[in-house]
């Protein structure tokens, strides 16, 4: 085969395919700064240095979509914290506070909506049956009547499912007890939407939106930072108010105290409290997912 | 090249043929065409032009991933009854099986992509520069079994008809440890994915231990009724020699696979009526609805009917080995599993969702121009590549063809 004479040869062939193809992908990504998102490792792999530059990338990135300073922490898990959360079942009554304060709070795309908080209303009759429950309850007033009222979030399991069948390990559990999600390299197979049995995962089945006058800057990599279309996200427990010592936003915006939440490692904290003097139970007991997330009785 | 030779031979053998032929790959490109551009608007969108949401949030392009995961292992598991029996063309039996299987995996790998979020970040999954959980995740194992499964059929197909193309004697030692190698393999992509769905506890549809073994079962339906018609069209149309005996054996064979779905079927319905716990939910959901929901109910009887018709059909030895009948029960058996598995196997493992709330699922057009795409993408591949192997194997199809003038230097020994 004698090609080097001809102009279209095979070789030149291919070089041209090589430079257009190359061109696309700079074009497609327009700045370096795509690509370099694109190619990113999992945060677990990455080192402090490569952490420092990613988050101070997110942080003008953000700011310059959204117009106000940004702040991204990439703060881990301190020692001797595990953070556990009780529900008082008696007190609630289900008027949907937590839902919208969660939803302001943790960036969640209003449209379409994402809500990591699921009210169910139940059948005083039936007990906690979900099968006969109800999430889009919409009378005038709550309580009401014959119902009691059943909040669902992540409940941040010490024997997760979504984290085992996660197939490129984009989320896991934190040494505090919070389970996470990396929005950059979860690939959106939504495996973990089906391994959870508590309905906690939620899809940006589109590109979330969050008008620029409500996007709460004080965020965290793992937790509210703003996230893409494609991907999972769930309840991280405020991760970035509860690392900074803050309650959740849930348990400070409950207008009737049901919301409990504190350090199950420290024997003083509110949450042991309840453990040891109220008698507690954990939604689907078995399906040994050994939740942190408790449902008591308080009156 | 020898090897560029080869590929440049069977590029020969796609790019001439008779009027009809042209016609149906003109047909098939304007299919995928019309599935390539609702496809588009999930690229721009997102997947929220499926009709799938957080409740239900697998559903079509998974049901069609796992029918077609089944196709894959019953067409190679075919060989196993060439074998026994000693079918004379059990190296076509293999080649065209085994053809059948890559062409189903590419389809399967396709449904996995047009379904997952962030079809770019697919490297994540790669060995060295991905974080693949292995062996955490059984996702991360089907999608190595279905990887090793594509490979060793390429593998196979491709030495083989390389071997008949330059007319030389294949290596028996190299090709027969792979063809067993490829069954249990079948068999490991089969169960793999029922177990993927099955080591969920979050899903009582589908946390049952006869998945698996209904799957299988299932598979040995659908999978051998494409080839049987295949078969019957070779025959006619090349030299392909297959006995009445060996097609209504593999009737037979179906009728056997039937039962045995049939019998775990009712066996899961028995346990869960009988025993009528709460997750007995899921099933009244597929077949009756529950209050005013009865979106999908219509699918199943459509499915059992066929099913039961298709049985009924290849049981009785006058309709099994009547031509006309039995390719009606093929075809039967092969849409009964299909909506088996498409819709009746993953939308009712979310109905309802794990809080109890029923969304009612059913597939959107873009989910369905989607799956056009893939499915006539993957025939288009099928057509292809039986015409080559159709050529190479039963027209002689060689390397004399592509180059007679040259003859002499480039046979290789």
């Amino acid at each position: 085969m004698n090609n080097q004479d001809k102009p279209n040869s095979r070789r030149n062939f291919l070089k041209n395919v090589a430079i257009v193809a190359g061109g696309s992908i700079a074009l497609s990504s327009c700045r370096s700064q795509a690509m370099k998102e694109f190619l990113q490792k999992n945060f677990r792999t990455l080192t402090k240095k490569e952490k420092n530059e990613i988050v101070k990338n997110l942080e003008l990135k953000y700011s310059a979509k959204y117009g106000k300073e940004f702040h991204v922490s990439d703060e881990t898990a301190a020692d001797g914290i595990e953070f556990g959360y009780a529900l008082d079942l008696s007190r609630c009554i289900g008027c949907r506070r937590c839902v919208y304060a969660c939803v302001e709070e943790n960036n969640q795309s209003r449209d379409p909506q994402i809500h990591w908080i699921q009210v169910l209303q139940m059948e005083k009759d039936k007990g906690i049956d979900f099968a006969h429950s109800d999430v889009h309850y919409n009378p005038e007033l709550v309580p009401e009547e014959g119902h009691f009222y059943l909040p669902v979030q992540c409940q941040q399991c010490r024997n997760p499912q979504c984290t085992t069948v996660c197939p490129v390990k984009a989320t896991w559990q934190e040494p505090d007890g919070i389970v996470v999600v990396d929005y950059n390299w979860c690939i959106g197979c939504r495996y973990c939407m089906a391994a959870c049995p508590y309905g906690a995962r939620h899809f940006n089945w589109a590109e979330p939106n969050v008008p620029a006058e409500e996007i709460n800057p004080e965020t965290h990599y793992l937790g509210n930072r703003p996230r893409i279309k494609g991907v999972v996200e769930k309840c991280t427990f405020c991760i970035q108010r509860v690392r900074k010592g803050k309650y959740p936003s849930c348990v400070e915006v409950c207008p009737v105290g049901a919301r409990k939440f504190g350090n199950l490692l420290d024997p003083n904290s509110e949450i042991r409290y309840i453990l040891e003097n109220k008698r507690v139970l954990v939604l689907k007991q078995e399906l040994n997912t050994q939740p942190r997330f408790y449902y008591f009785f308080g009156v | 090249m020898n090897f560029i030779r080869f590929v440049i031979g069977s590029f020969k053998i796609i790019t001439t043929g008779r009027r009809s032929y042209f016609a149906w790959v003109i047909f098939l490109i304007i299919l995928i065409t019309w599935g390539a551009f609702g496809y588009a608007k999930q690229l721009t969108d997102g997947l929220i032009v499926t009709h799938m949401r957080d409740s239900v949030s697998w559903a079509f392009h998974i049901g069609n991933f796992t029918f077609l995961v089944g196709v894959a292992a019953a067409s190679v598991m075919l060989v196993i009854p060439a074998y026994v029996y000693h079918w004379k063309p059990i190296k076509e039996i293999t080649i065209f099986g085994e053809l059948l299987a890559i062409c189903a995996v590419v389809m399967c790998i396709c449904f996995i992509i047009v379904d997952i979020g962030n079809p770019l970040r697919f490297w994540h999954m790669l060995p060295l520069v991905g974080t693949l959980n292995f062996p955490s995740s059984l996702l991360a194992w089907d999608f190595f079994v279905l990887i090793s499964y594509f490979l060793l059929n390429l593998i196979i197909v491709v030495y083989l008809l390389y071997c008949h193309f330059y007319k030389r004697e294949y290596k028996m030692s190299f090709v027969m440890p792979l063809v067993l190698l490829s069954i249990p393999l079948a068999i490991g992509i089969h169960t793999t994915t029922a177990f993927l769905f099955n080591a969920l506890p979050a899903r009582p549809f589908w946390n049952s231990a006869l998945l698996a073994p209904r799957f299988l079962a299932s598979a040995f339906c659908s999978g051998p009724a494409i080839l049987l018609i295949l078969f019957q069209i070779l025959r006619k149309i090349t030299k392909f020699e297959i006995k009445d005996e060996a097609i209504w054996r593999i009737a037979e064979l179906m009728v056997y696979a039937m039962f045995i779905y049939l019998f775990f079927t009712v066996a899961e319905l028995f346990k869960e009526f009988y025993s009528g716990t709460e997750h007995i939910i899921y099933w009244k959901y597929l077949l009756f609805g529950i209050g005013k929901n009865h979106e999908i109910v219509a699918y199943s009887w459509s499915s059992i009917i066929m099913g039961c018709i298709a049985f009924v059909l290849f049981l009785i030895p006058a309709t099994r080995k009547n031509y006309i009948t039995l390719n009606i029960g093929a075809v039967l058996i092969y849409g009964s599993v299909y909506i088996e598995k498409g819709i009746a196997l993953i939308v009712p493992g979310f109905t309802p969702d794990t809080l109890g709330q029923i969304y009612v699922y059913t597939p959107s057009m873009v989910e369905i121009r989607t799956a056009v795409m893939i499915f006539s993408a993957g025939f288009l591949l099928f057509t292809f590549l039986t015409k080559i192997a159709i050529a190479i194997v039963f027209e002689d199809y060689s390397i004399k063809d592509l180059n007679p003038k040259k003859l002499k230097i480039q046979m290789p020994d």
